[in-house]
C-alpha cells in the first residue's frame, strides 16, 4: 500500500502507450495546493497527454495519478473534483451562457437558488455581467474564453486544469488574458495546470514550468532555473534564444577552460561530473554577448565579421560570423544616438565566464 | 513614368470594372441543367397539379379531391401511408441512432468501411433486395426453417404479405438514409463538448444525453424528415412484401395510370403525397431549419432567436435528455456498485460493447439479407428454397440465353450509360457554378435541382409519363435517359460540390498568373484534380438509372422493358430461380461499380 500523499496532484510514473507508439513515459511530479504549473513542450511531447490522464479522459498504461490524497488513476472525470478548460472553450452551444455556467452546478445537484446567485458571481468576477441570457456564438472569442473559465470557477474545483486556453486568440487578446488568469490565479489561490507550446507564455505565467520532450519529462523547476540552469541543451534552446556550441573540456573546476568550435577558448566554471577530455556544449544567450570597445576586455572574447543585422524595435540582433564556420547571435538595445556597425564590419565580441553555461554533450541531437 | 505614357499602355476596356449583367452571364453553365430541371421536372409537376385542378372542360374543381378523401378505399389507403411511413421512420431512427453514432465516434478508418457496409443495401438494387427478403421470410423461408429448427415456434409464423414483412423491407430500405443524415450531424458534434461535461461532473448518461444527443437532434430529424417523406412514394416494398391491406398511395396511382388512365385523378392523388411533403417540409424547417438538410452547421441555427414553438419544443427536450441523462447515470452507479468498480484498477467499456453488440445486429441485418440470393440461384431444382438443391449453372444459363433478359439488361445498361454521361456534363458544369459563383438565389436553386432527391419519385414519373405521351417519348430510351438524369443529377451535384468546396482555388489562380487561359486551366489543372470526384459522380448515377423502376414502369413495357422492368414483372407473376440468378449478376456488378465509386470518392476527397 503506497502512503498516502499530501500533494494535491501527484504523479508516480505514469505512462501512455498506444500499442508500440509510447505517447508518454514514467511521469513523476508532485504540485503543491495553489500552484501554477505549466507542462511546456512541443507539439508530440505528451504534455497533452499527461493533462487528459490528470482529467480522466485518458487511461493510462502504468501508474498512479493522486488528486487531493486520494488515489484516482481510473476515477471517471466526473469523480475527480477537477476542472478544464479546454482551447475551443467548448461552451455548450445549445445551452445559455447562463445555463452553461450552471451545468456543473446542477450536476451536483445545487439548488436552483442557490445556483442563480452563484452564476451571478462569477459572471462579476469574470466581468461580463450582462450575459446569463446570450448563447455562446453571441459572444467574442475573448468573452467565451472568460466564461468558460467562469465555468470552471463556479464550483470551485480542486485543480483548474487548461489545455492550449489562449491558443486560438490573438496576440493583443492573448497578452491581456494572460495577466487576467495570472490575477484570478493568484486572488482565488487556485491550483492551475497548465498546458503549452509557447514558452514565452510559459515564462510569464507559471511558478514552475514542466518542460516535456518526446513523452518525457526533461526538466521541471521555476521559470528562472529553466532560463538560467538548463540542465539539457533541448532545455537551453527551446526556453528563450541560443547560441549551442560544441566544445571540449581542457581543465576542469571553478577555473575551468573549453576549447570550442570556431577555435575558441572559453573560459567557464565547470561543473562536477565533467571531465578533461569530455565533449560539452557551451550555451550562450544572445543578450549575454556584448559587442566590445576597443580596449575594452571580457572573460571571453571571440574576432568576427559582422554578417546581418535585424532591427526589432527596442533590440538589434547581430548576426557574427567566427572564422571557422562560426555563427553567433548577439543582442543589443537600440539607442537613437548610436546606429549599429555597418555591415561586414569587423568587431569583436566579449562574454563573462558566469555567462557560460557547460552541459554534458550526451544526447544524439 | 509619365500620365501620357500610362494612358497608351493601357489595353482599351482592361480599365472599366465589367458591366453587372456580365455576372449574370458569367454563370452560363448554370443554364442547360437550369433549363433541362425546368423543362423535365418543374413543368411536369405544374403540370400534374394543374390537371387535377380542372376537369375535362378546363375549368377548375375540387372533385377530384373530394373523392380522393370522401371514397372510403382511397382515404384508408392514404391512412395506411401515413402509417406505415410513420411506423419505418420511427423503427429506422431507433435502429440506426446506435449505428450513426457508433461510425461518428470510430477510428476513421473503421468509419470509412462501416460507412460502406451501411451505404451498400442503399445502392443495391431494391428489388434485389425485397426479393431476397421474399425468399427469407416465405412460408417454408430462411427465417422460418431456423425458428422452427431451434423450437421457438411449432408452426411456420406468416412473416409475408403482412404488416410484419412490410416493416421489414421498408425499415432495412430506408435505415440507410437515416443513418447518413444523422451522422452527418452527428459528425459535426464538437466531442470535446462531451469530454467537458465530463470534467464539469457530468456522468457518462448525462454528458451523453444532455449533450451529445441534444446537439445531434437536428440529425435525427433530418433523418425523421428523410425517411418518411422518402416512404410516403414507396411502392416495391408494399407491392411485394405486404398484403391487400397495405396497400400504398403509390400503388393506387400506378394502378389508376395502367388501368384506367384517369389522369386526373392519378394527378389529384399524386398531388396529395406532394402535398403530405410540403407539409412535412414546412414543419421540419419551423422546428429544425432546412439548412441542417444541406449540411448547414447545428450551431449557426441556435445562434437564431428560436421562436414559440421551437421554444416549448426545446424546454420538453432539455427535460426529457435531462431527466434520461440522470436516469442512466443512477443505472450507472448502481452498476459501479454492484460490480464493484475500484478507482486504481481500470474499468472495463461496458458501453462501448453493449454499443458494438446492438450495431452488429442491424449491420447485419442491414448486409446479409441480399447475399441469400446467391446460394438461391445455384439450386438445381425448379423452385426457390433455401437451403438450395444440389448445385447448377442453369439458371445463369436460361438468363444468358433468353433474348428478353438480355435484351433488357443491355436496355438498361445503355440508358445508364447514357444518363451517366448527361447527368455528368449537366451536373458538374453547375456545380462549379453554384460553388465558385456568387448566384442569386442560390438557395432556392439548389433546392429545386436537389428536388427529385427527396421528392416521392412518383409524382416525376407521372409527370414525365403525361409529357412523354404527348411529345413521342414513351417507350424510348431518351425518355428513359431524360428521367434518369433528373433524379441522377442531384448526386453528381453534391459530389462533385463537395470536391469543389475542399479545391484550393489558389492553383487556379497561380495557373492563370502564369498565363494560362482559363479554359486551359480548367482543363490541364481543375479537372485532373477533381477527376475522382467527378467519376464517383458518374458512378452515382449509373446506379441510380440501373436500379430505376418507378419511371420505366410508366413508360417502358414489353418490348421495351430495362432490366428492374423486367425483373418486375417477373416477382409480381411468378418467383422463380432465374431471378435470383439475375440478382446475383445485379448483386455483384453493382457492388464492384459502387466499391470504386466510393474508392475514388475517398481519394478525391482525401488529396
Amino acid at each position: 500500500m503506497t502512503p498516502a500523499i499530501a500533494a494535491k496532484l501527484a504523479l508516480r510514473g505514469v505512462g501512455k502507450s498506444y500499442g508500440p507508439v509510447t505517447a508518454l513515459a514514467d511521469a513523476t511530479l508532485d504540485m503543491a495546493e495553489g500552484e501554477f504549473l505549466t507542462l511546456l513542450g512541443p507539439s508530440g511531447s505528451g504534455k497533452s497527454t499527461l493533462l487528459m490522464i490528470v482529467a480522466g479522459l485518458t487511461q493510462p498504461t502504468s501508474g498512479e495519478v493522486w488528486i487531493d490524497g486520494r488515489l484516482s488513476t481510473y476515477a471517471p472525470p466526473n469523480k475527480r473534483d477537477i476542472g478544464m478548460v479546454f482551447q475551443n472553450y467548448a461552451l455548450f452551444p445549445h445551452l445559455t451562457i447562463g445555463e452553461n455556467i450552471a451545468f456543473p452546478l446542477r450536476m451536483r445537484r445545487v439548488a436552483s437558488v442557490a445556483i442563480a446567485a452563484e452564476v451571478r458571481r462569477v459572471l462579476e468576477m469574470v466581468q461580463l455581467p450582462h450575459v446569463a441570457e446570450r448563447m455562446p456564438t453571441e459572444l467574442s472569442g475573448g468573452q467565451q474564453q472568460r466564461i468558460a473559465l467562469a465555468r470552471c470557477m463556479v464550483y470551485r474545483p480542486s485543480i483548474i486544469l487548461m489545455d492550449e486556453p489562449l491558443g486560438a486568440l490573438d496576440r493583443q487578446l492573448r497578452d491581456r488574458m494572460q495577466l487576467e488568469i495570472k490575477h484570478l490565479h493568484r486572488r482565488l489561490g487556485i491550483t492551475v495546470l497548465y498546458v503549452t507550446h509557447d514558452q514565452e507564455e510559459a515564462l510569464a505565467m507559471s511558478d514552475r514550468i514542466c518542460l516535456m520532450r518526446d513523452g518525457r519529462i526533461e526538466q521541471i523547476g521555476t521559470p528562472e532555473d529553466l532560463y538560467f540552469r538548463p540542465r539539457t541543451a533541448f532545455v537551453a534552446d527551446f526556453v528563450g534564444e541560443s547560441n549551442i556550441i560544441a566544445g571540449t573540456v581542457a581543465a576542469c573546476g571553478e577555473a575551468g577552460v573549453l576549447h570550442a568550435a570556431g577555435g575558441l577558448e572559453v573560459r567557464a566554471s565547470i561543473g562536477p561530473g565533467i571531465e578533461a577530455g569530455h565533449p560539452v556544449k557551451l550555451v550562450l544567450r544572445p543578450e549575454n554577448l556584448r559587442l566590445l570597445h576597443p580596449g575594452q576586455e571580457a572573460d571571453n572574447t571571440a574576432e568576427g565579421t559582422l554578417t546581418e543585422t535585424v532591427f526589432g524595435g527596442g533590440v538589434y540582433r547581430h548576426y557574427v560570423t567566427i572564422p571557422g564556420e562560426l555563427t553567433l547571435a548577439v543582442k543589443q538595445f537600440t539607442d537613437r544616438g548610436r546606429p549599429a556597425p555597418a555591415l561586414g564590419a569587423s568587431v569583436r565580441l566579449g562574454w563573462s565566464r558566469e555567462h557560460t553555461v557547460v552541459l554534458p554533450h550526451t544526447e544524439l541531437h | 513614368m509619365s500620365g501620357a505614357s500610362l494612358a497608351a499602355d493601357a489595353a482599351p476596356g482592361w480599365g472599366r470594372a465589367p458591366l453587372p449583367r456580365a455576372r449574370v452571364l458569367r454563370a452560363w453553365p448554370l443554364f442547360p441543367l437550369l433549363l433541362f430541371t425546368a423543362a423535365f421536372f418543374l413543368y411536369p409537376v405544374l403540370q400534374i397539379l394543374w390537371l387535377s385542378l380542372v376537369d375535362q372542360a378546363g375549368s377548375f374543381t375540387l372533385a377530384n379531391f373530394s373523392r380522393a378523401l370522401t371514397t372510403p378505399v382511397y382515404a384508408r389507403t392514404l391512412g395506411i401511408t401515413l402509417k406505415i411511413s410513420a411506423w419505418t421512420t420511427v423503427f429506422s431512427l431507433l435502429a440506426g441512432y446506435p449505428v450513426a453514432y457508433l461510425l461518428a465516434t470510430a477510428r476513421p478508418r473503421t468509419r470509412d468501411w462501416l460507412t460502406l457496409l451501411v451505404l451498400m443495401p442503399f445502392w443495391t438494387s431494391f428489388l434485389v433486395r425485397t426479393f431476397a427478403w421474399m425468399i427469407l421470410l416465405g412460408r417454408n423461408g430462411a427465417v422460418n426453417k431456423l425458428l422452427l429448427a431451434l423450437g421457438v415456434v411449432d408452426a411456420p409464423v406468416s412473416l409475408i404479405f403482412n404488416m410484419t414483412g412490410v416493416m421489414i423491407g421498408m425499415v432495412h430500405a430506408m435505415m440507410p438514409l437515416g443513418v447518413v443524415a444523422m451522422l452527418a450531424v452527428m459528425q459535426r458534434v464538437d466531442r470535446t463538448l462531451v469530454a467537458a461535461a465530463r470534467t464539469l461532473g457530468a456522468g457518462a448518461g448525462n454528458a451523453f444525453w444532455r449533450i451529445f444527443f441534444r446537439l445531434s437532434l437536428p440529425g435525427v430529424a433530418s433523418a425523421g424528415l428523410l425517411v418518411f417523406v422518402s416512404s410516403l412514394g414507396f411502392f416495391i416494398t408494399p407491392a411485394l412484401l405486404g398484403g391487400r391491406q397495405q396497400t400504398m398511395i403509390s400503388q393506387v396511382i400506378i394502378s389508376i395510370i395502367q388501368e384506367v388512365m384517369d389522369w386526373r385523378f392519378a394527378s389529384a392523388l399524386a398531388v396529395l403525397l406532394l402535398a403530405a411533403s410540403t407539409v412535412i417540409f414546412v414543419l421540419y424547417d419551423r422546428l429544425v431549419g432546412l439548412s441542417s438538410l444541406s449540411g448547414g452547421a447545428a450551431s449557426e441555427r441556435t445562434a437564431r432567436r428560436p421562436g414559440p414553438m421551437a421554444r416549448a419544443s426545446a424546454r420538453v427536450g432539455a427535460w426529457m435528455t435531462g431527466a434520461l441523462g440522470t436516469l442512466c447515470d443512477a443505472a450507472g452507479a448502481i452498476w459501479d456498485l454492484a460490480a464493484r468498480s475500484d478507482p486504481s484498477r481500470p474499468g472495463r467499456a461496458v458501453g462501448r460493447a453493449v454499443l458494438g453488440t446492438v450495431c452488429g445486429c442491424v449491420i447485419a441485418f442491414l448486409v446479409l439479407p441480399s447475399l441469400f440470393v446467391i446460394p438461391v440461384s445455384f439450386t438445381s431444382g425448379t423452385f426457390i428454397e433455401f437451403p438450395p438443391k444440389g448445385f447448377s449453372l442453369r439458371w445463369y444459363d436460361l438468363f444468358f440465353s433468353s433474348p428478353d433478359w438480355v435484351a433488357a439488361t443491355v436496355r438498361s445498361f445503355i440508358t445508364a450509360v447514357l444518363t451517366g454521361v448527361s447527368a455528368t456534363l449537366l451536373g458538374t458544369a453547375a456545380a462549379f457554378v453554384l460553388v465558385r459563383q456568387r448566384v442569386p438565389a442560390r438557395g432556392l436553386l439548389l433546392a429545386v435541382i436537389l428536388a427529385p432527391l427527396v421528392l416521392p419519385r412518383i409524382i416525376i414519373a407521372v409527370g414525365l409519363f403525361y409529357l412523354y405521351a404527348r411529345i413521342g417519348l414513351v417507350g424510348t430510351i431518351l425518355g428513359l435517359v431524360i428521367g434518369h438524369t433528373i433524379l441522377a443529377v442531384p448526386y453528381v451535384v453534391i459530389t462533385v460540390m463537395a470536391v469543389l468546396k475542399t479545391y484550393d482555388e489558389r492553383l487556379d489562380q497561380a495557373a492563370w498568373s502564369m498565363g494560362a487561359s482559363r479554359w486551359r486551366t480548367l482543363v490541364h489543372i481543375t479537372l485532373p484534380q477533381i477527376k475522382g470526384g467527378l467519376i464517383a459522380g458518374f458512378l452515382f448515377a449509373f446506379i441510380t438509372s440501373f436500379d430505376e423502376l418507378t419511371i420505366a414502369l410508366f413508360i417502358t413495357g414489353g418490348g421495351t422493358a430495362t432490366l428492374p422492368r423486367r425483373i418486375w414483372d417477373d416477382l409480381l407473376l411468378q418467383v422463380n430461380p432465374t431471378l435470383a440468378a439475375v440478382s446475383t449478376v445485379v448483386l455483384v456488378f453493382v457492388t464492384v461499380f459502387i466499391i470504386s465509386a466510393e474508392i475514388l470518392r475517398r481519394r478525391s476527397a482525401a488529396s
